[in-house]
């Protein structure tokens, strides 16, 4: 058992962390072309992300794109995900089941839906479409971070307010808001990491006119190659490694994740 | 003692689908009292108690303060203030946020509103706490907090849905009598869910009790106890024995060939009359001399506590008879004795099935 | 859900969100549907008609082999995933501190690569120019570098590889409530940890493991990028298919008639196994 313990663990960890140091050696390679053993150590490629104006653009539109498509997600998703819990609505199951289904399909459907869509309304090739697109595909995420929390929320705590005196508004205001806010965050942050990745979508929408990362990157690899796509993911890696590090240190990882509370306690023991 | 707060329910029904709740709750509730409803789980007296704070509409009936129809009016202007049995403070607010929240959203002056707070934590011993994340408070704390927020506005109503029902053993008696000395002191009206018969006897000015959604009997506690009108009130409040006899005239019954002195019973056709006798008031006679009052029995097992001592009597009965009495009391019995137990008839109590 | 009944308001604020899903989800949708059936013209446009011409396309050997070949490697690469996110979840929810959390931020940071790039770095470690095959060279272990992609094995990867840490995510909350007594009881009944996994945490989990499965097949299948980079054309899924379609062979009938039959296919999955697997838990 301790053998196959290991052998798993290991392994897993070797198919995990391969890509990345792979990717780390090309990315200071000075040579153009890529080779092993790496020829040299040059940082000219992670500093031409920030000269190079194609890279500059693209990466200040994926940025675009993610934000504001993010915020759209987290506008749909909020009253849909606390009006489906908060009130007894009849076509409850029904409404959740639309909400979720946009990104339960594989992305090329709403993506060749999306493109068919603005073609027919005769606006085609807008950044408004991708982040349309962007928000409602991604809108999945935080309406079910939200509807969590109005699940494992106290129901007594509105009630608590109400006989406090505030009125359904103010109680929504004052005490269900503020505790949704999380969930929004944890939704709205979820939503804008996708954004930034997504392909299909963006490509299909407005590929030709609006050129997000991962299209750049994309075409990059079909096209002809620069270390740069390299340094580009490096720099992804190295921005998700410590976002999740400081959350483990400082937040609640395994919480966030799902974990039961006293697990680490149980294992330590 | 205030007087505001009087409570006059009328025939409220509360169905949830197919599932009757409340059956028919008429009452009338004096103000400046600590009222309990005591009852088993599911036996609608959490559904009565939110429907008197407006949290649930009542399938039918009115519910009536002061004089005033409240029935349609919703929670926030009912002029109550309630402790939920989770507490429900709000997490997000410090304990001073919690207990000024009322006064916040109808546009108190923030100095006032300090003012206020200090005041109340002082009245329930939490000086100086007033800055702290409720996540930082014990659970004794906590049900402090909740108090002292429901109480910030001065309702006309107290009302208290379990409050101590998530503390261990020994908090929750502190804060019964804590509770009740506060609730004393106020003089205000004060209706308290729960399901403990000791928590309920402890605090309260009146008793109901309920079953099933209906009222079983309404009382002083010590005449509940004393005077249970129902089987259910007899069982359910301390322990009894259960003598089901039959009626042989006005203040008789006939159990097991005997004829027992119970005034109160007024059956001469041999039907049932279930009387009931708690085991204090029940007694041991060793031996088999003229017992007025008394059925034979056998000792089947002795439970000697020190405190208390507490005998199994098989008396050919449905259940064991339990005679029960301090050590002063102590009648020296073995298990296999031949035993008499006498049932003296002031203690006799005959009850509705 | 809770008990209060909704106001005028309250479904004015609903109509906001549902409004956008149905104008920018549903009616795409339907268009989409349509379009399906209109017909196709010659250099990238098509005119409003009602032909079957695109439907009839979805029982050409070309399309079949397409559909067989992505649902053949998602099932494939569902059943690896859990081969192995299976035992690595389970043992990492048994884990210490440090090593518990230090395999988890992996993990996640696996997660958060974004599929072109998960694409890239493994054209590069599986090229011929910077990969495993180079370093084997350099060891002394191979005489020649290799190119293993494009490839199948490289897309099976490719998709292993991003599908994995959503798999772990899956498992891990159940796993991490699995209830140690019970693994404790099976071995005092004399079971070995090999024989108590498979006879009593594996049936106890069947659950969430197919659970898992189900995702890490549904979300292959919408893969598109690593199939593009990864394989040859007779390696691309249906995705890929459907994308060239749409943009580069310009025949959006064509297209929209594979995506509908994508939906359908996706839907009648997961709706199966749910129904199979609640109720053979009825009968458990």
């Amino acid at each position: 058992m301790r053998t196959l313990k290991w052998t798993t663990t290991g392994l897993t960890l070797v198919f995990l962390v391969a890509p990345l140091l792979v990717i780390a050696i090309v990315s200071v390679n000075e040579n153009r072309y890529m080779d092993f053993p790496p020829q040299g150590l040059s940082f000219e490629w992670y500093w031409a992300l920030w000269t190079d104006l194609g890279w500059r653009s693209a990466i200040l539109t994926s940025l675009t794109v993610a934000s504001l498509g993010a915020l759209v997600a987290v506008a749909i998703a909020t009253p849909l995900a606390y009006v489906l819990r908060a009130y007894r609505i009849r076509l409850s199951p029904l409404l959740y089941a639309l909400g979720i289904l946009p990104f339960m399909l594989p992305p090329v459907i709403s993506a060749l839906g999306a493109q068919v869509f603005w073609n027919a309304a005769d606006h085609a090739g807008r950044i408004e479409n991708v982040i349309i697109a962007h928000g409602i595909f991604f809108s999945t995420l935080p309406l079910i971070t939200i509807s969590l929390a109005m699940e494992t929320m106290d129901p007594a705590l509105p009630e608590a307010a109400q006989t406090l005196g505030a009125n359904p508004r103010t109680t929504f205001r004052t005490i269900t808001l503020p505790l949704l806010v999380p969930s929004m965050i944890t939704g709205y942050a979820a939503a804008f990491v996708l954004s930034l990745n997504e392909y299909i979508i963006a490509f299909l929408v407005a590929g030709f006119s609006v050129q997000t990362l991962p299209i750049k990157i994309f075409n990059g690899i079909r096209y002809g190659f620069t270390p740069t796509i390299a340094s580009v993911a490096v720099v992804f890696i190295v921005i998700a490694a410590t976002v999740f590090s400081l959350f483990a240190v400082f937040g609640n990882l395994l919480r966030f994740l799902g974990a039961d509370p006293a697990i680490l306690e149980r294992n330590d023991a | 003692m205030q007087e505001r707060g009087g409570l006059r329910l009328q025939e409220l029904v509360k169905r949830f689908g197919d599932l009757e709740a409340v059956a028919g709750v008429d009452l009338e509730l004096p103000p400046g009292r600590l009222i309990s409803f005591l009852g088993p789980s599911g036996c609608g007296k959490t559904t009565l108690l939110r429907m008197i704070a407006g949290l649930e509409q009542p399938t039918a009936g009115r519910v009536f303060l002061d004089g005033e129809d409240v029935t349609d009016r919703p929670p926030h202007s009912r002029d109550i203030g309630m402790v939920f049995q989770t507490l429900a403070l709000f997490p997000h607010l410090s304990v001073s946020g919690n207990i000024g929240y009322g006064m916040k959203i109808r546009g108190v002056a923030q100095a006032e509103i300090r003012r206020r707070v200090d005041e109340l934590l002082k009245m329930v011993s939490l000086e100086g706490t007033a800055d702290r994340r409720v996540s930082q408070l014990s659970g004794g704390q906590r049900q402090r907090v909740a108090t002292a927020r429901a109480l910030a506005l001065e309702p006309r109503l107290f009302l208290l849905d379990e409050p101590l029902s998530a503390l261990d053993a020994n908090l929750r008696e502190q804060l019964q009598v804590e509770l009740r000395l506060l609730q004393q002191k106020l003089g205000i009206t004060t209706i308290m869910v729960t399901h403990d018969q000791r928590e309920a006897m402890t605090m309260s000015d009146l008793v109901v009790v309920m079953q099933a959604g209906r009222v079983e009997q309404v009382g002083l506690p010590l005449e509940v106890y004393r005077r249970p009108a129902t089987a259910f009130v007899a069982r359910f409040i301390g322990s009894t024995n259960l003598l089901e006899t039959t009626g042989a005239g006005d203040g008789r019954v006939r159990l097991r060939d005997r004829d027992l002195a119970v005034p109160g019973a007024d059956r001469s056709d041999g039907g049932l009359v279930l009387v009931s006798v708690r085991p204090e008031d029940a007694r041991l006679h060793v031996g088999l001399g003229a017992v007025p009052n008394a059925i034979p029995g056998t000792v089947v097992f002795v439970r000697d506590l020190g405190e208390l001592f507490e005998c199994y009597v098989d008396c050919e009965l449905r259940e064991h008879v339990v005679v029960a009495g301090s050590p002063r009391e102590r009648v020296p019995v073995d298990q296999g004795d031949a035993v008499q137990v006498e049932f003296p008839p002031d203690a006799c109590v005959v009850v509705r099935a | 859900m809770s008990d209060r009944k909704p106001t005028h308001g309250t479904y004015a604020v609903l109509a906001v969100p549902v409004t956008m899903l149905v104008v920018f989800f549903l009616v795409p949708f339907g268009i989409m549907v349509a379009s399906s059936f209109y017909h196709r013209v010659e250099g990238g446009f098509y005119t409003p008609a009602f032909e079957l011409n695109s439907w009839r396309r979805l029982f050409t050997e070309v399309f079949i082999e397409r559909a067989v070949f992505s649902i053949g490697i998602s099932l494939l690469a569902g059943a690896v995933c859990i081969a192995v996110a299976f035992p690595f979840t389970f043992f990492l929810t048994r884990m210490k501190r440090r090593p518990h959390v230090a395999l988890l931020v992996v993990v996640m940071s696996a997660l958060s690569l974004s599929e072109v790039i998960v694409g890239f770095t493994w054209s590069v470690l599986l090229g011929r120019a910077a990969g495993i095959s180079n370093i084997l060279v350099w060891l002394g272990v191979m005489d020649e570098a290799r190119a293993y992609q494009p490839g199948f094995v490289a897309v099976l990867l490719g998709l292993c590889y991003i599908a994995f840490p959503y798999c772990v995510l899956t498992l891990y909350p159940s796993l991490s409530r699995l209830d140690r007594e019970v693994t404790e009881a099976a071995q005092t009944m004399g079971a070995s940890p090999w024989r108590t996994f498979w006879t009593v945490v594996v049936p106890i989990s069947r659950p969430i493991i197919v659970a898992g499965f189900l995702l890490v097949f549904v979300f292959t299948l919408g893969s598109y990028l690593i199939s593009a980079i990864l394989g040859r054309p007779e390696h691309w899924t249906l995705s890929v298919f459907i994308s060239d379609q749409a943009s580069f062979n310009a025949n959006v009938p064509f297209a929209a008639a594979m995506a509908i039959f994508l939906t359908v296919l996706s839907l009648a999955v997961v709706g199966v196994v749910t129904v199979v697997e609640s109720r053979t838990r009825r009968l458990t």
